[in-house]
């Protein structure tokens, strides 16, 4: 098909300035709500998968929806300990507890682990960032990054109080921005006995081979002097984010797609616009030779175009919001996770995707009735 | 009026850029509304609480239990009327995505305190008989078709094994803001079963639920209560029901904010829509401005024509999408079910909706209309559409 | 002298055509039927509403007739589908319009190119009709303008440079110089006179206004959709 020169789309774009940067501007807001909410989706998934070891495993009481509601009696901990295939275990204590943030003084509920040497080991991806770890049978505390950042009394040297006693602030750890940067860690014991606690909540586990996990979980779960549950720790995690991370992609794709309706809306009314002030110019054309499909092709593209620099303006402006960090109750753990947007390949081809078909909607209608006009009725209209 | 018939005939002349535009108004309007719905539900159950209401829990946090021992101490600070134990619940009914607050309360000294909650007299006695009784709410009893002698078995996650209730009655709210989406059931018979099966965590209460006598002074009394237990096992924190109540809505604030951000951008984005339409047919007619600057009129009439369009289209928009906001509304409320008890469109969100189409119809017409002033008599008549 | 001795280019047999307006059927067109010859330069005058243009479009293969055929240099155009037809127009006609129709977002050149973008040809060798054409009607150096920096009668030549690139054998002109002053109007119409008298193209001119008709070999008159002729001015060609 012989098509009309792409410049002759474009220029007409640029032409009418005004027009297309209100057109644009809309479709650029859609993609800009589009892309966060993806964005924020996968901040949120990257920050709870980076939490879970691929090697280990976490048990915790049986249908326990995470470990603060989960209790595992200290004889049942020991029989997981036991198993042949565990290599390293460590029994760990979790609780929440109520700090008011930094900046606006807000209260909201801070994960508390009690953790042994071993369990600090089974996290290979958290590093000191400041201070030192806290050595154990002390009330000494770490808190991770996130915590540092927003929570009052939080600062290497500061102390906690909670559980009755005051916990030293000894160091600052970074968790490579998975849901340990928003925990605070101190000894098992310490805290067991502080919090009046007779069972740990949940168990962490290494095994020797990853590849042992069925068999010990069936075991395991069909012991009866055992209630648990055993998950590889990602699952675990991911399950975790599963209410959050739903609500935020049903809800953000809902508001995209209404949006969407407006801003095909408004590229539909400038495309029609464009279509009726140039009939003159497509009646020529189809005098010239140029058929039907070309023009129905250069009205798409224009509008194509259109959606072409809404998605790049609207992208742009998303990808800005990397720097922005979140932080709120996640609904299953009931404890506050920092987490922050993430710009993918794949977010950046779906906002195209979107673009492009926001574009078609809206400009297929107009570039139909143009490439309808007879060239009589075009000639004559003009 | 002349002036009116202009704008009206005017808007009709382009039936499909003015139809796309009012629809796409419409749209806004609606998702705006829709949007600052969602966000008043969240506030639902601190504007359901009663003045008259404190809740105590533990200071560190709501994780941690009090001993049951605390109510008697409760009760005898002066001012307080009644003190009634509440323990979350949170089981799992036949999956966890069929959610609703399940809680386990004093039965005879709760509903004293919550008058909202309406009852038939002789199903509150049979629930008040049956130590295995519940109460349903009429939005979950809708939701899940549970009729008053059903039984309704719930797998406990907080407190681990297989329960099994009756429903002996259900309760209406006295407004339309109370929710109606939560189940009760007795306290005693929490800690009954507790004892037997895992008898160190009987006697453990998640909050306390205070009424006092005169409101006024609840800071007073709230510190009274926590002044009991300070330096003990179990300090408590006593707040107000709407305290108690908004530091949830705090701690999911990100979301709140976000949500709230949203709802203006679709604003924005129909100003674009909108002012691009104005844009071009204030363009499109600069040489009827003209004429009509030509035969006399002021500049200011020509700016009003231009003006009273963009608020006429905005105004069709606007009302049409208020509208249109009460069933969606309802819509979403019964697809969602428990999630949101309390979803109602409040007069401030129409009102905010009215406000935005009535902006958008401003300020898409200012720079044309300025320009349709402008215009010069000359110039505008050589113009050729 | 006979310049009768090839075919017609054009022959219309018996053609009708009525527009359907607002529900009533206008009959515009009855039943015409006559030559143009290789070479002729004709004047297609008339009141208005009297179907000159639309005898145009139909020539130009821009409508179809109700009935009847039109073979232009033996194709009979009245047949080809509208796909076909659209080849056969960027071949063999070329088209000047009253408001010249250019693209006002392309340049002079992009504007004269644009029909060669339906032919085979090369970049290069596209560039260089281009050059010719615009050299041709004196525009060379406006090449790099656009039609909104070009006078009514400049951008009329441009559009008759672009009606000419292809190289067509027909050339159909709506009222040319219906836009124009006086001064531009006479420049485009002997213009169109070079084109036939050095070109050998063959010219058909839709207008209205006496003193264009001049410039025409012969004047056919279209009244109530009936073709009369008008005085042969075979003899003014020689000039």
């Amino acid at each position: 098909m012989k098509s009309i020169p792409l410049a002759y789309s474009v220029r007409n774009l640029w032409t009418r300035k005004l027009t297309t940067a209100l057109t644009a501007g809309g479709m650029a807001l859609v993609v800009f709500v589009f892309a966060a909410v993806l964005m924020l989706d996968a901040g949120l998934r990257q920050a709870m998968v980076s939490t879970g070891q691929p090697d280990n495993v976490i048990v915790t009481r049986r249908s326990a929806g995470s470990e603060v509601q989960s209790g595992v009696e200290r004889p049942q901990a020991a029989l997981v300990e036991s198993q042949s295939e565990v290599v390293a275990a460590s029994k760990e204590t979790v609780v929440l507890i109520a700090q008011p943030k930094r900046d606006s003084g807000t209260v909201s509920n801070v994960t508390v682990r009690g953790l042994s040497p071993q369990g600090i080991a089974l996290r290979p991806q958290v590093r000191l960032a400041a201070g030192r770890m806290f050595r154990p049978a002390s009330t000494e505390v770490v808190v991770g990054r996130s915590i540092a950042q927003r929570f009052a009394g939080t600062g290497v040297g500061e102390r906690l109080r909670f559980g009755a006693r005051d916990w030293l602030v000894v160091g600052v750890f970074d968790a490579g921005g998975s849901a340990f940067d928003s925990e605070i860690w101190g000894d098992v014991d310490q805290m067991m006995q502080s919090f009046r606690r007779q069972a740990y909540s949940s168990v962490i586990a290494r095994l020797a081979d990853p590849g042992a996990f069925d068999a010990l979980k069936r075991r395991l779960e069909s012991d009866p002097r055992l209630t648990v549950d055993v998950k590889r720790e990602r699952q675990f995690y991911e399950e975790q984010s599963a209410a959050l991370s739903g609500f935020i992609s049903i809800l953000g794709l809902t508001l995209s797609v209404i949006f969407s309706i407006g801003a095909m809306i408004g590229a539909m009314i400038t495309m029609y616009a464009a279509v009726a002030g140039r009939t003159g110019e497509i009646g020529a054309l189809r005098a010239l030779g140029f058929r039907r499909r070309a023009i129905l092709a250069a009205f798409l593209a224009e509008a194509f175009a259109l959606a072409a620099l809404g998605w790049a303006l609207g992208l742009g402006a998303a990808s800005l919001m990397q720097l922005v960090h979140i932080s709120t109750m996640n609904w299953q753990s009931f404890g506050e996770l920092a987490f922050s947007f993430t710009l993918t390949p794949k977010i950046v081809l779906q906002s195209l995707v979107f673009a492009a078909a926001m574009g078609f909607a809206g400009g297929v209608l107009p570039a139909l009735r143009a490439a309808r006009l007879s060239i009589v009725d075009a000639l004559r209209a003009a | 009026m002349q002036f009116l018939k202009l704008i009206v005939r005017n808007t009709l002349r382009h039936k499909l850029r003015t139809g796309l535009t009012v629809l796409g108004l419409l749209i806004a309007v609606l998702s705006f509304g829709l949007l600052q719905t969602v966000v008043g539900a969240w506030y639902a159950g601190a504007n359901a609480a009663a003045p008259d209401r404190l809740v105590t829990r533990n200071a560190i946090s709501l994780v941690f239990p009090m001993p049951l021992h605390y109510r008697e101490k409760v009760r005898a600070v002066p001012g307080v009327k009644r003190v009634g134990a509440a323990n979350w619940f949170g089981g799992i009914y036949q999956d966890p995505r069929k959610f609703f607050p399940q809680f386990a309360v004093d039965a005879a000294q709760y509903f004293e305190m919550y008058p909202e909650y309406r009852f038939a007299e002789e199903e509150k006695r049979a629930f008040l008989r049956d130590r295995r009784g519940a109460v349903v709410g009429r939005k979950l009893a809708e939701t899940y078709g549970f009729k008053v002698g059903d039984t309704l078995p719930l797998r406990g996650t907080i407190f681990p094994g297989d329960w099994s209730f009756t429903v002996r009655a259900i309760y209406d709210g006295a407004e339309t803001r109370t929710d109606t989406s939560q189940m009760f059931f007795h306290w005693d018979y929490l800690n009954e079963t507790m004892k037997r099966r895992v008898p160190r965590r009987a006697d453990q209460v998640g909050v306390f639920v205070v009424q006092i006598a005169d409101p006024a002074r609840s800071a007073e009394i709230s510190q009274a209560i926590d002044a009991q237990f300070r330096n003990s096992a179990a300090e408590t924190l006593t707040e107000t029901e709407k305290a108690f109540q908004l530091g949830f809505v705090a701690m999911t604030e990100a979301i709140v904010v976000g949500i709230r951000i949203v709802s203006f951008v679709v604003v924005f984005i129909i100003l674009a829509v909108m002012a691009n339409t104005m844009a071009m047919t204030a363009r499109e007619r600069l040489s009827e401005y003209a004429t009509l600057k030509a035969l006399g009129f002021a500049p200011g009439y020509v700016a009003a024509l231009v003006l009273g369009e963009s608020l006429a289209i905005a105004a069709a928009g606007g009302l049409a999408g208020i509208a249109c906001t009460f069933p969606v509304a309802a819509w979403f409320g019964t697809q969602t079910g428990t999630l949101f008890p309390v979803l109602e469109v409040s007069q401030a969100t129409v009102a905010m909706q009215l406000g935005a189409a009535l902006a958008v119809g401003v300020a898409a017409a200012v720079l044309p209309g300025r320009r349709a002033a402008r215009v010069r008599i000359v110039e505008g008549l050589r113009a050729i559409g | 002298m006979s310049r009768r001795v090839s075919p017609p280019l054009i022959e219309v047999r018996g053609v009708s055509k009525s527009y359907r307006r607002g529900g009533q059927v206008v009959p515009v067109l009855h039943d015409l039927s006559f030559d143009v010859q290789r070479g002729d330069f004709l004047g297609l005058m008339g009141p208005s509403g009297s179907g000159k243009s639309t005898l145009l479009n139909l020539l130009a293969g821009i409508d179809k007739p109700d009935s009847g055929a039109i073979l232009v240099d033996g194709v009979d155009i009245t047949g080809l589908p509208e796909s076909d037809l659209a080849d056969w127009r960027a071949a063999a006609v070329g088209f000047v319009f009253q408001f010249y129709n250019l693209m006002p977002v392309l340049t002079a050149f992009e504007n004269v190119e644009l029909p060669l973008t339906l032919t085979p040809l090369s970049r290069r060798e596209r560039r260089e009709h281009v050059s010719a054409a615009l050299r041709l009607v004196g525009l060379a150096d406006r090449a790099e303008h656009y039609p909104s920096e070009l006078s009514g009668g400049q951008q009329q030549r441009v559009a008759i440079a672009r009606a000419l690139v292809t190289d067509p054998k027909l050339i159909v002109a709506d009222e040319p110089t219906g836009d124009l002053d006086r001064q531009s109007a006479a420049e485009v119409l002997s213009l169109l006179e070079q084109l036939n008298h050095e070109f050998g193209k063959t010219i058909v001119m839709v207008t209205h206004d006496r003193r264009a008709a001049d410039h025409a070999h012969a004047i056919k008159y279209l009244d109530k959709g009936e073709l009369s002729e008008g005085a042969d001015l075979l003899e003014r060609s020689v000039r």
